[in-house]
């Protein structure tokens, strides 16, 4: 009986060690992955804004800078690359029809209805994703960010009903083998919960913009909507601007120059 | 009373274990469902609720079907439905059940279920929904049961559970009402979108839950020989009529609305559904069917004499529920997710998993309903003697 415990007080006593030194070793390659994200110290370098926004420079949209814009924000957010009907998109391009179904133009500038837009979640001043969302979920930070909390989200895919823009995907099935180049320093989400774009929220609070703005090269304007004297601002006062919708009534916070 | 459905006939058990495999086998499927996610159902981006919720939305107002009894009974003193109303009472808690059912099939995480309760969200039409539909349940479980227990030891029930049905009553239109609230506030999708989402929910509950729990009676008259009075199945099947009139109206006037104002987000879902847009026209026979049908019973049901006649009753009944079923449980959802908010269409078909897994919520009901029916006729056979045609028995020699 003694020497049984003892024997297991052993076994117990190797197996935490190994536990511990698998851990380490975790722990060993941990600073490297976390260098981006932002901790207590350098929280303040983080960008501000009462109300971030978007401008969109359509002619400046290639269906090649849409792709790479595409590939920048999928990377960085472990985005799976699932085909068909049950694809999960955070940024994608659309035809004009698709991108202005309210504007049934029958004689267009040629060069505008062949335009591919870009589209992504319109950040709307008053969602109606957080509205319906039975968990809160979905919810819109005061810069007017609308976040989804993935541990939160039952999966009852009530906000992609509420989302008039298709906006948000589902996780289907579990997205981690359709991911191809996996990113750590963003969570990978599990079957059975809806995500979005988040404009990059975890990038700005590092002081960056977001990932599609950098790959855009100048094509897209990010800032704050509520700044007069922001670049963003500048934009729209100088050039005509629409937004997608808007008799829907939920104020996007994306603007497309055409 | 429980111990009544203990004890049965090979028929009563043997319909229980057929409810019971079928059940069985649903439940591998949905086994299969949270093992690899929704991706085995038909849903998809632009349709992202399908076949579980538009049964839910269906079964809702099933469970309507005790309010056309309980109303004129406790409200107008309207003895006759007497017999019938714990049918009613008890149908509504095996509808209400199955819906519980669909909505815990259909999310992606159900064991975070009850984030809902912990993150209580009044902007959320879904939060409220969840307290009415469980409100609605506990209402007719203690009403049910109550009253049965006080008609079982011959007693008048007391007045609380008067109290209480009469908060049933006016529950039971909080049910339909907020539940056609779920889709009547989405700017995006034009074919929910209609102040009389809640009125057309209301019209076609009274006349598909009442056709059911009617089908049910008539079809147990045949089995046990409970009768629940020829005066009461008119009646009710006169309240059938009206619903189903007024339902066909509701109906009509969203053609009218759509089509006379020309806006094409208003008339894409009528047209996805009737006609079919860039050759999917997979719903378009369905529809037909509906119409056909839906009109087809009027003739059965409006002529007092030929509605009296039970075969006539019966076909129309079967035609009613048949032609709102395809409204609620198909057209609705399908029209609402189809065309998407870009006016194109992804075609939407329940998988055949999906489609066992809703067998397994209809025979998770079916089970409710036959037990607790059997405990209604049981105590009915035990306070009656025996007598349950109700017939006055003959006067001793």
């Amino acid at each position: 009986m003694k020497n049984s415990r003892r024997e297991f007080l052993k076994l117990a006593a190797v197996s935490a060690m190994g536990i511990g030194a698998a851990r380490l070793g975790f722990l060993g390659d941990a600073p490297a992955h976390a260098a981006g994200l932002p901790t207590v110290g350098n929280y303040e370098e983080g960008l501000k804004a009462k109300h971030w926004g978007m401008a969109v420079y359509s002619a400046k949209f290639t269906p090649e800078r849409i792709a790479a814009c595409r590939k920048a924000c999928h990377d960085e957010h472990n985005v799976p690359d699932i085909a068909g009907p049950k694809e999960i998109k955070w940024f994608w391009g659309a035809s004009y029809e698709e991108s202005f179904p309210t504007e049934h133009g029958h004689y267009l500038s040629e060069e505008v209805e062949h335009r591919q837009f870009p589209l992504l979640c319109n950040q709307c001043e008053t969602p109606m994703c957080v509205k319906v969302c039975p968990t809160q979920a979905t919810f819109q930070r005061p810069d007017g960010i609308v976040m989804m909390d993935f541990h939160r989200c039952i999966g009852c895919r009530y906000c992609m009903a509420g989302c008039p823009f298709g906006a948000r995907s589902f996780n289907f099935q579990d997205p981690r083998p359709f991911i191809k180049d996996f990113n750590p320093h963003f969570p990978t989400r599990m079957r059975g919960v809806v995500e979005k774009c988040n404009f990059c929220a975890e990038r700005l609070a590092v002081g960056k913009l977001p990932k599609c703005v950098e790959a855009a090269e100048g094509a897209l304007v990010f800032g704050d909507l509520s700044d007069e004297q922001s670049d963003i601002r500048k934009v729209l006062r100088e050039h005509f601007a629409i937004r997608r919708k808007p008799d829907a009534g939920t104020s996007p916070s994306v603007y497309y120059i055409l | 009373m429980l111990e009544k459905a203990l004890k049965g006939s090979p028929r009563y058990w043997g319909t229980l274990t057929a409810l019971g495999m079928v059940m069985l086998l649903g439940l591998g499927f949905w086994l299969y469902q949270l093992t690899f996610g929704m991706k085995i159902t038909g849903l998809n981006r632009d349709v992202s609720w399908g076949f579980y919720i538009a049964q839910f939305t269906y079964l809702v107002g099933v469970a309507a079907s005790a309010v056309m009894l309980v109303l004129p009974y406790y409200f107008h003193h309207y003895k006759e439905f007497s017999k019938m109303i714990i049918l009613g009472e008890f149908l509504a808690i095996a509808a209400v059940v199955m819906c519980l059912g669909f909505i815990v099939v259909d999310i992606g995480q159900p064991q975070r279920m009850l984030n809902v309760l912990l993150n209580p969200t009044p902007h959320s039409v879904l939060f409220w929904d969840m307290v009415v539909l469980n409100g609605y349940l506990f209402l007719n479980i203690i009403v049910g049961w109550t009253s049965l227990q006080y008609f079982k030891n011959d007693m008048t029930p007391p007045k609380w559970v008067k109290i209480l049905a009469i908060v049933s009553v006016i529950w039971a239109f909080s049910i339909h009402t907020v539940t056609a609230f779920l889709y009547a506030g989405l700017p995006g999708r034009h074919y929910f979108l209609t102040a009389i989402m809640a009125a057309r929910f209301l019209a076609s509950a009274f006349c598909s839950g009442p056709a059911i729990l009617l089908l049910l009676v008539l079809f147990l008259r045949r089995l046990t020989g409970f009768d629940p009075g020829q005066k009461a199945i008119n009646r009710l099947a006169v309240i059938i009529t009206y619903a189903m009139c007024v339902n066909i109206f509701f109906f009509l006037l969203e053609v009218f609305t759509s089509f006379y104002s020309n806006m094409p987000g208003h008339m894409a879902p009528l047209i996805y559904l009737f006609n079919g847009i860039d050759g999917h026209t997979m719903m378009v026979p369905f529809m037909w069917t509906a119409v056909v049908l839906g009109l087809g019973c009027l003739l059965f049901l409006i002529p007092t004499p030929v509605r009296q006649k039970t075969p006539a009753l019966v076909t129309g009944l079967i035609m009613l529920v048949i032609a709102s079923w395809i409204d609620k449980g198909l057209g609705l959802l399908i029209g609402g997710f189809t065309p998407n908010p870009f006016e194109e269409v992804t075609v939407y078909s329940p998988t055949i998993p999906e489609i066992m897994i809703s067998l397994m919520i209809f025979s998770l009901g079916g089970i409710v309903l036959t037990v607790l029916w059997k405990i209604a006729i049981e105590v009915r056979v035990e306070v009656e003697g025996g007598n349950l045609s109700m017939v006055p028995p003959p006067a001793a020699e």
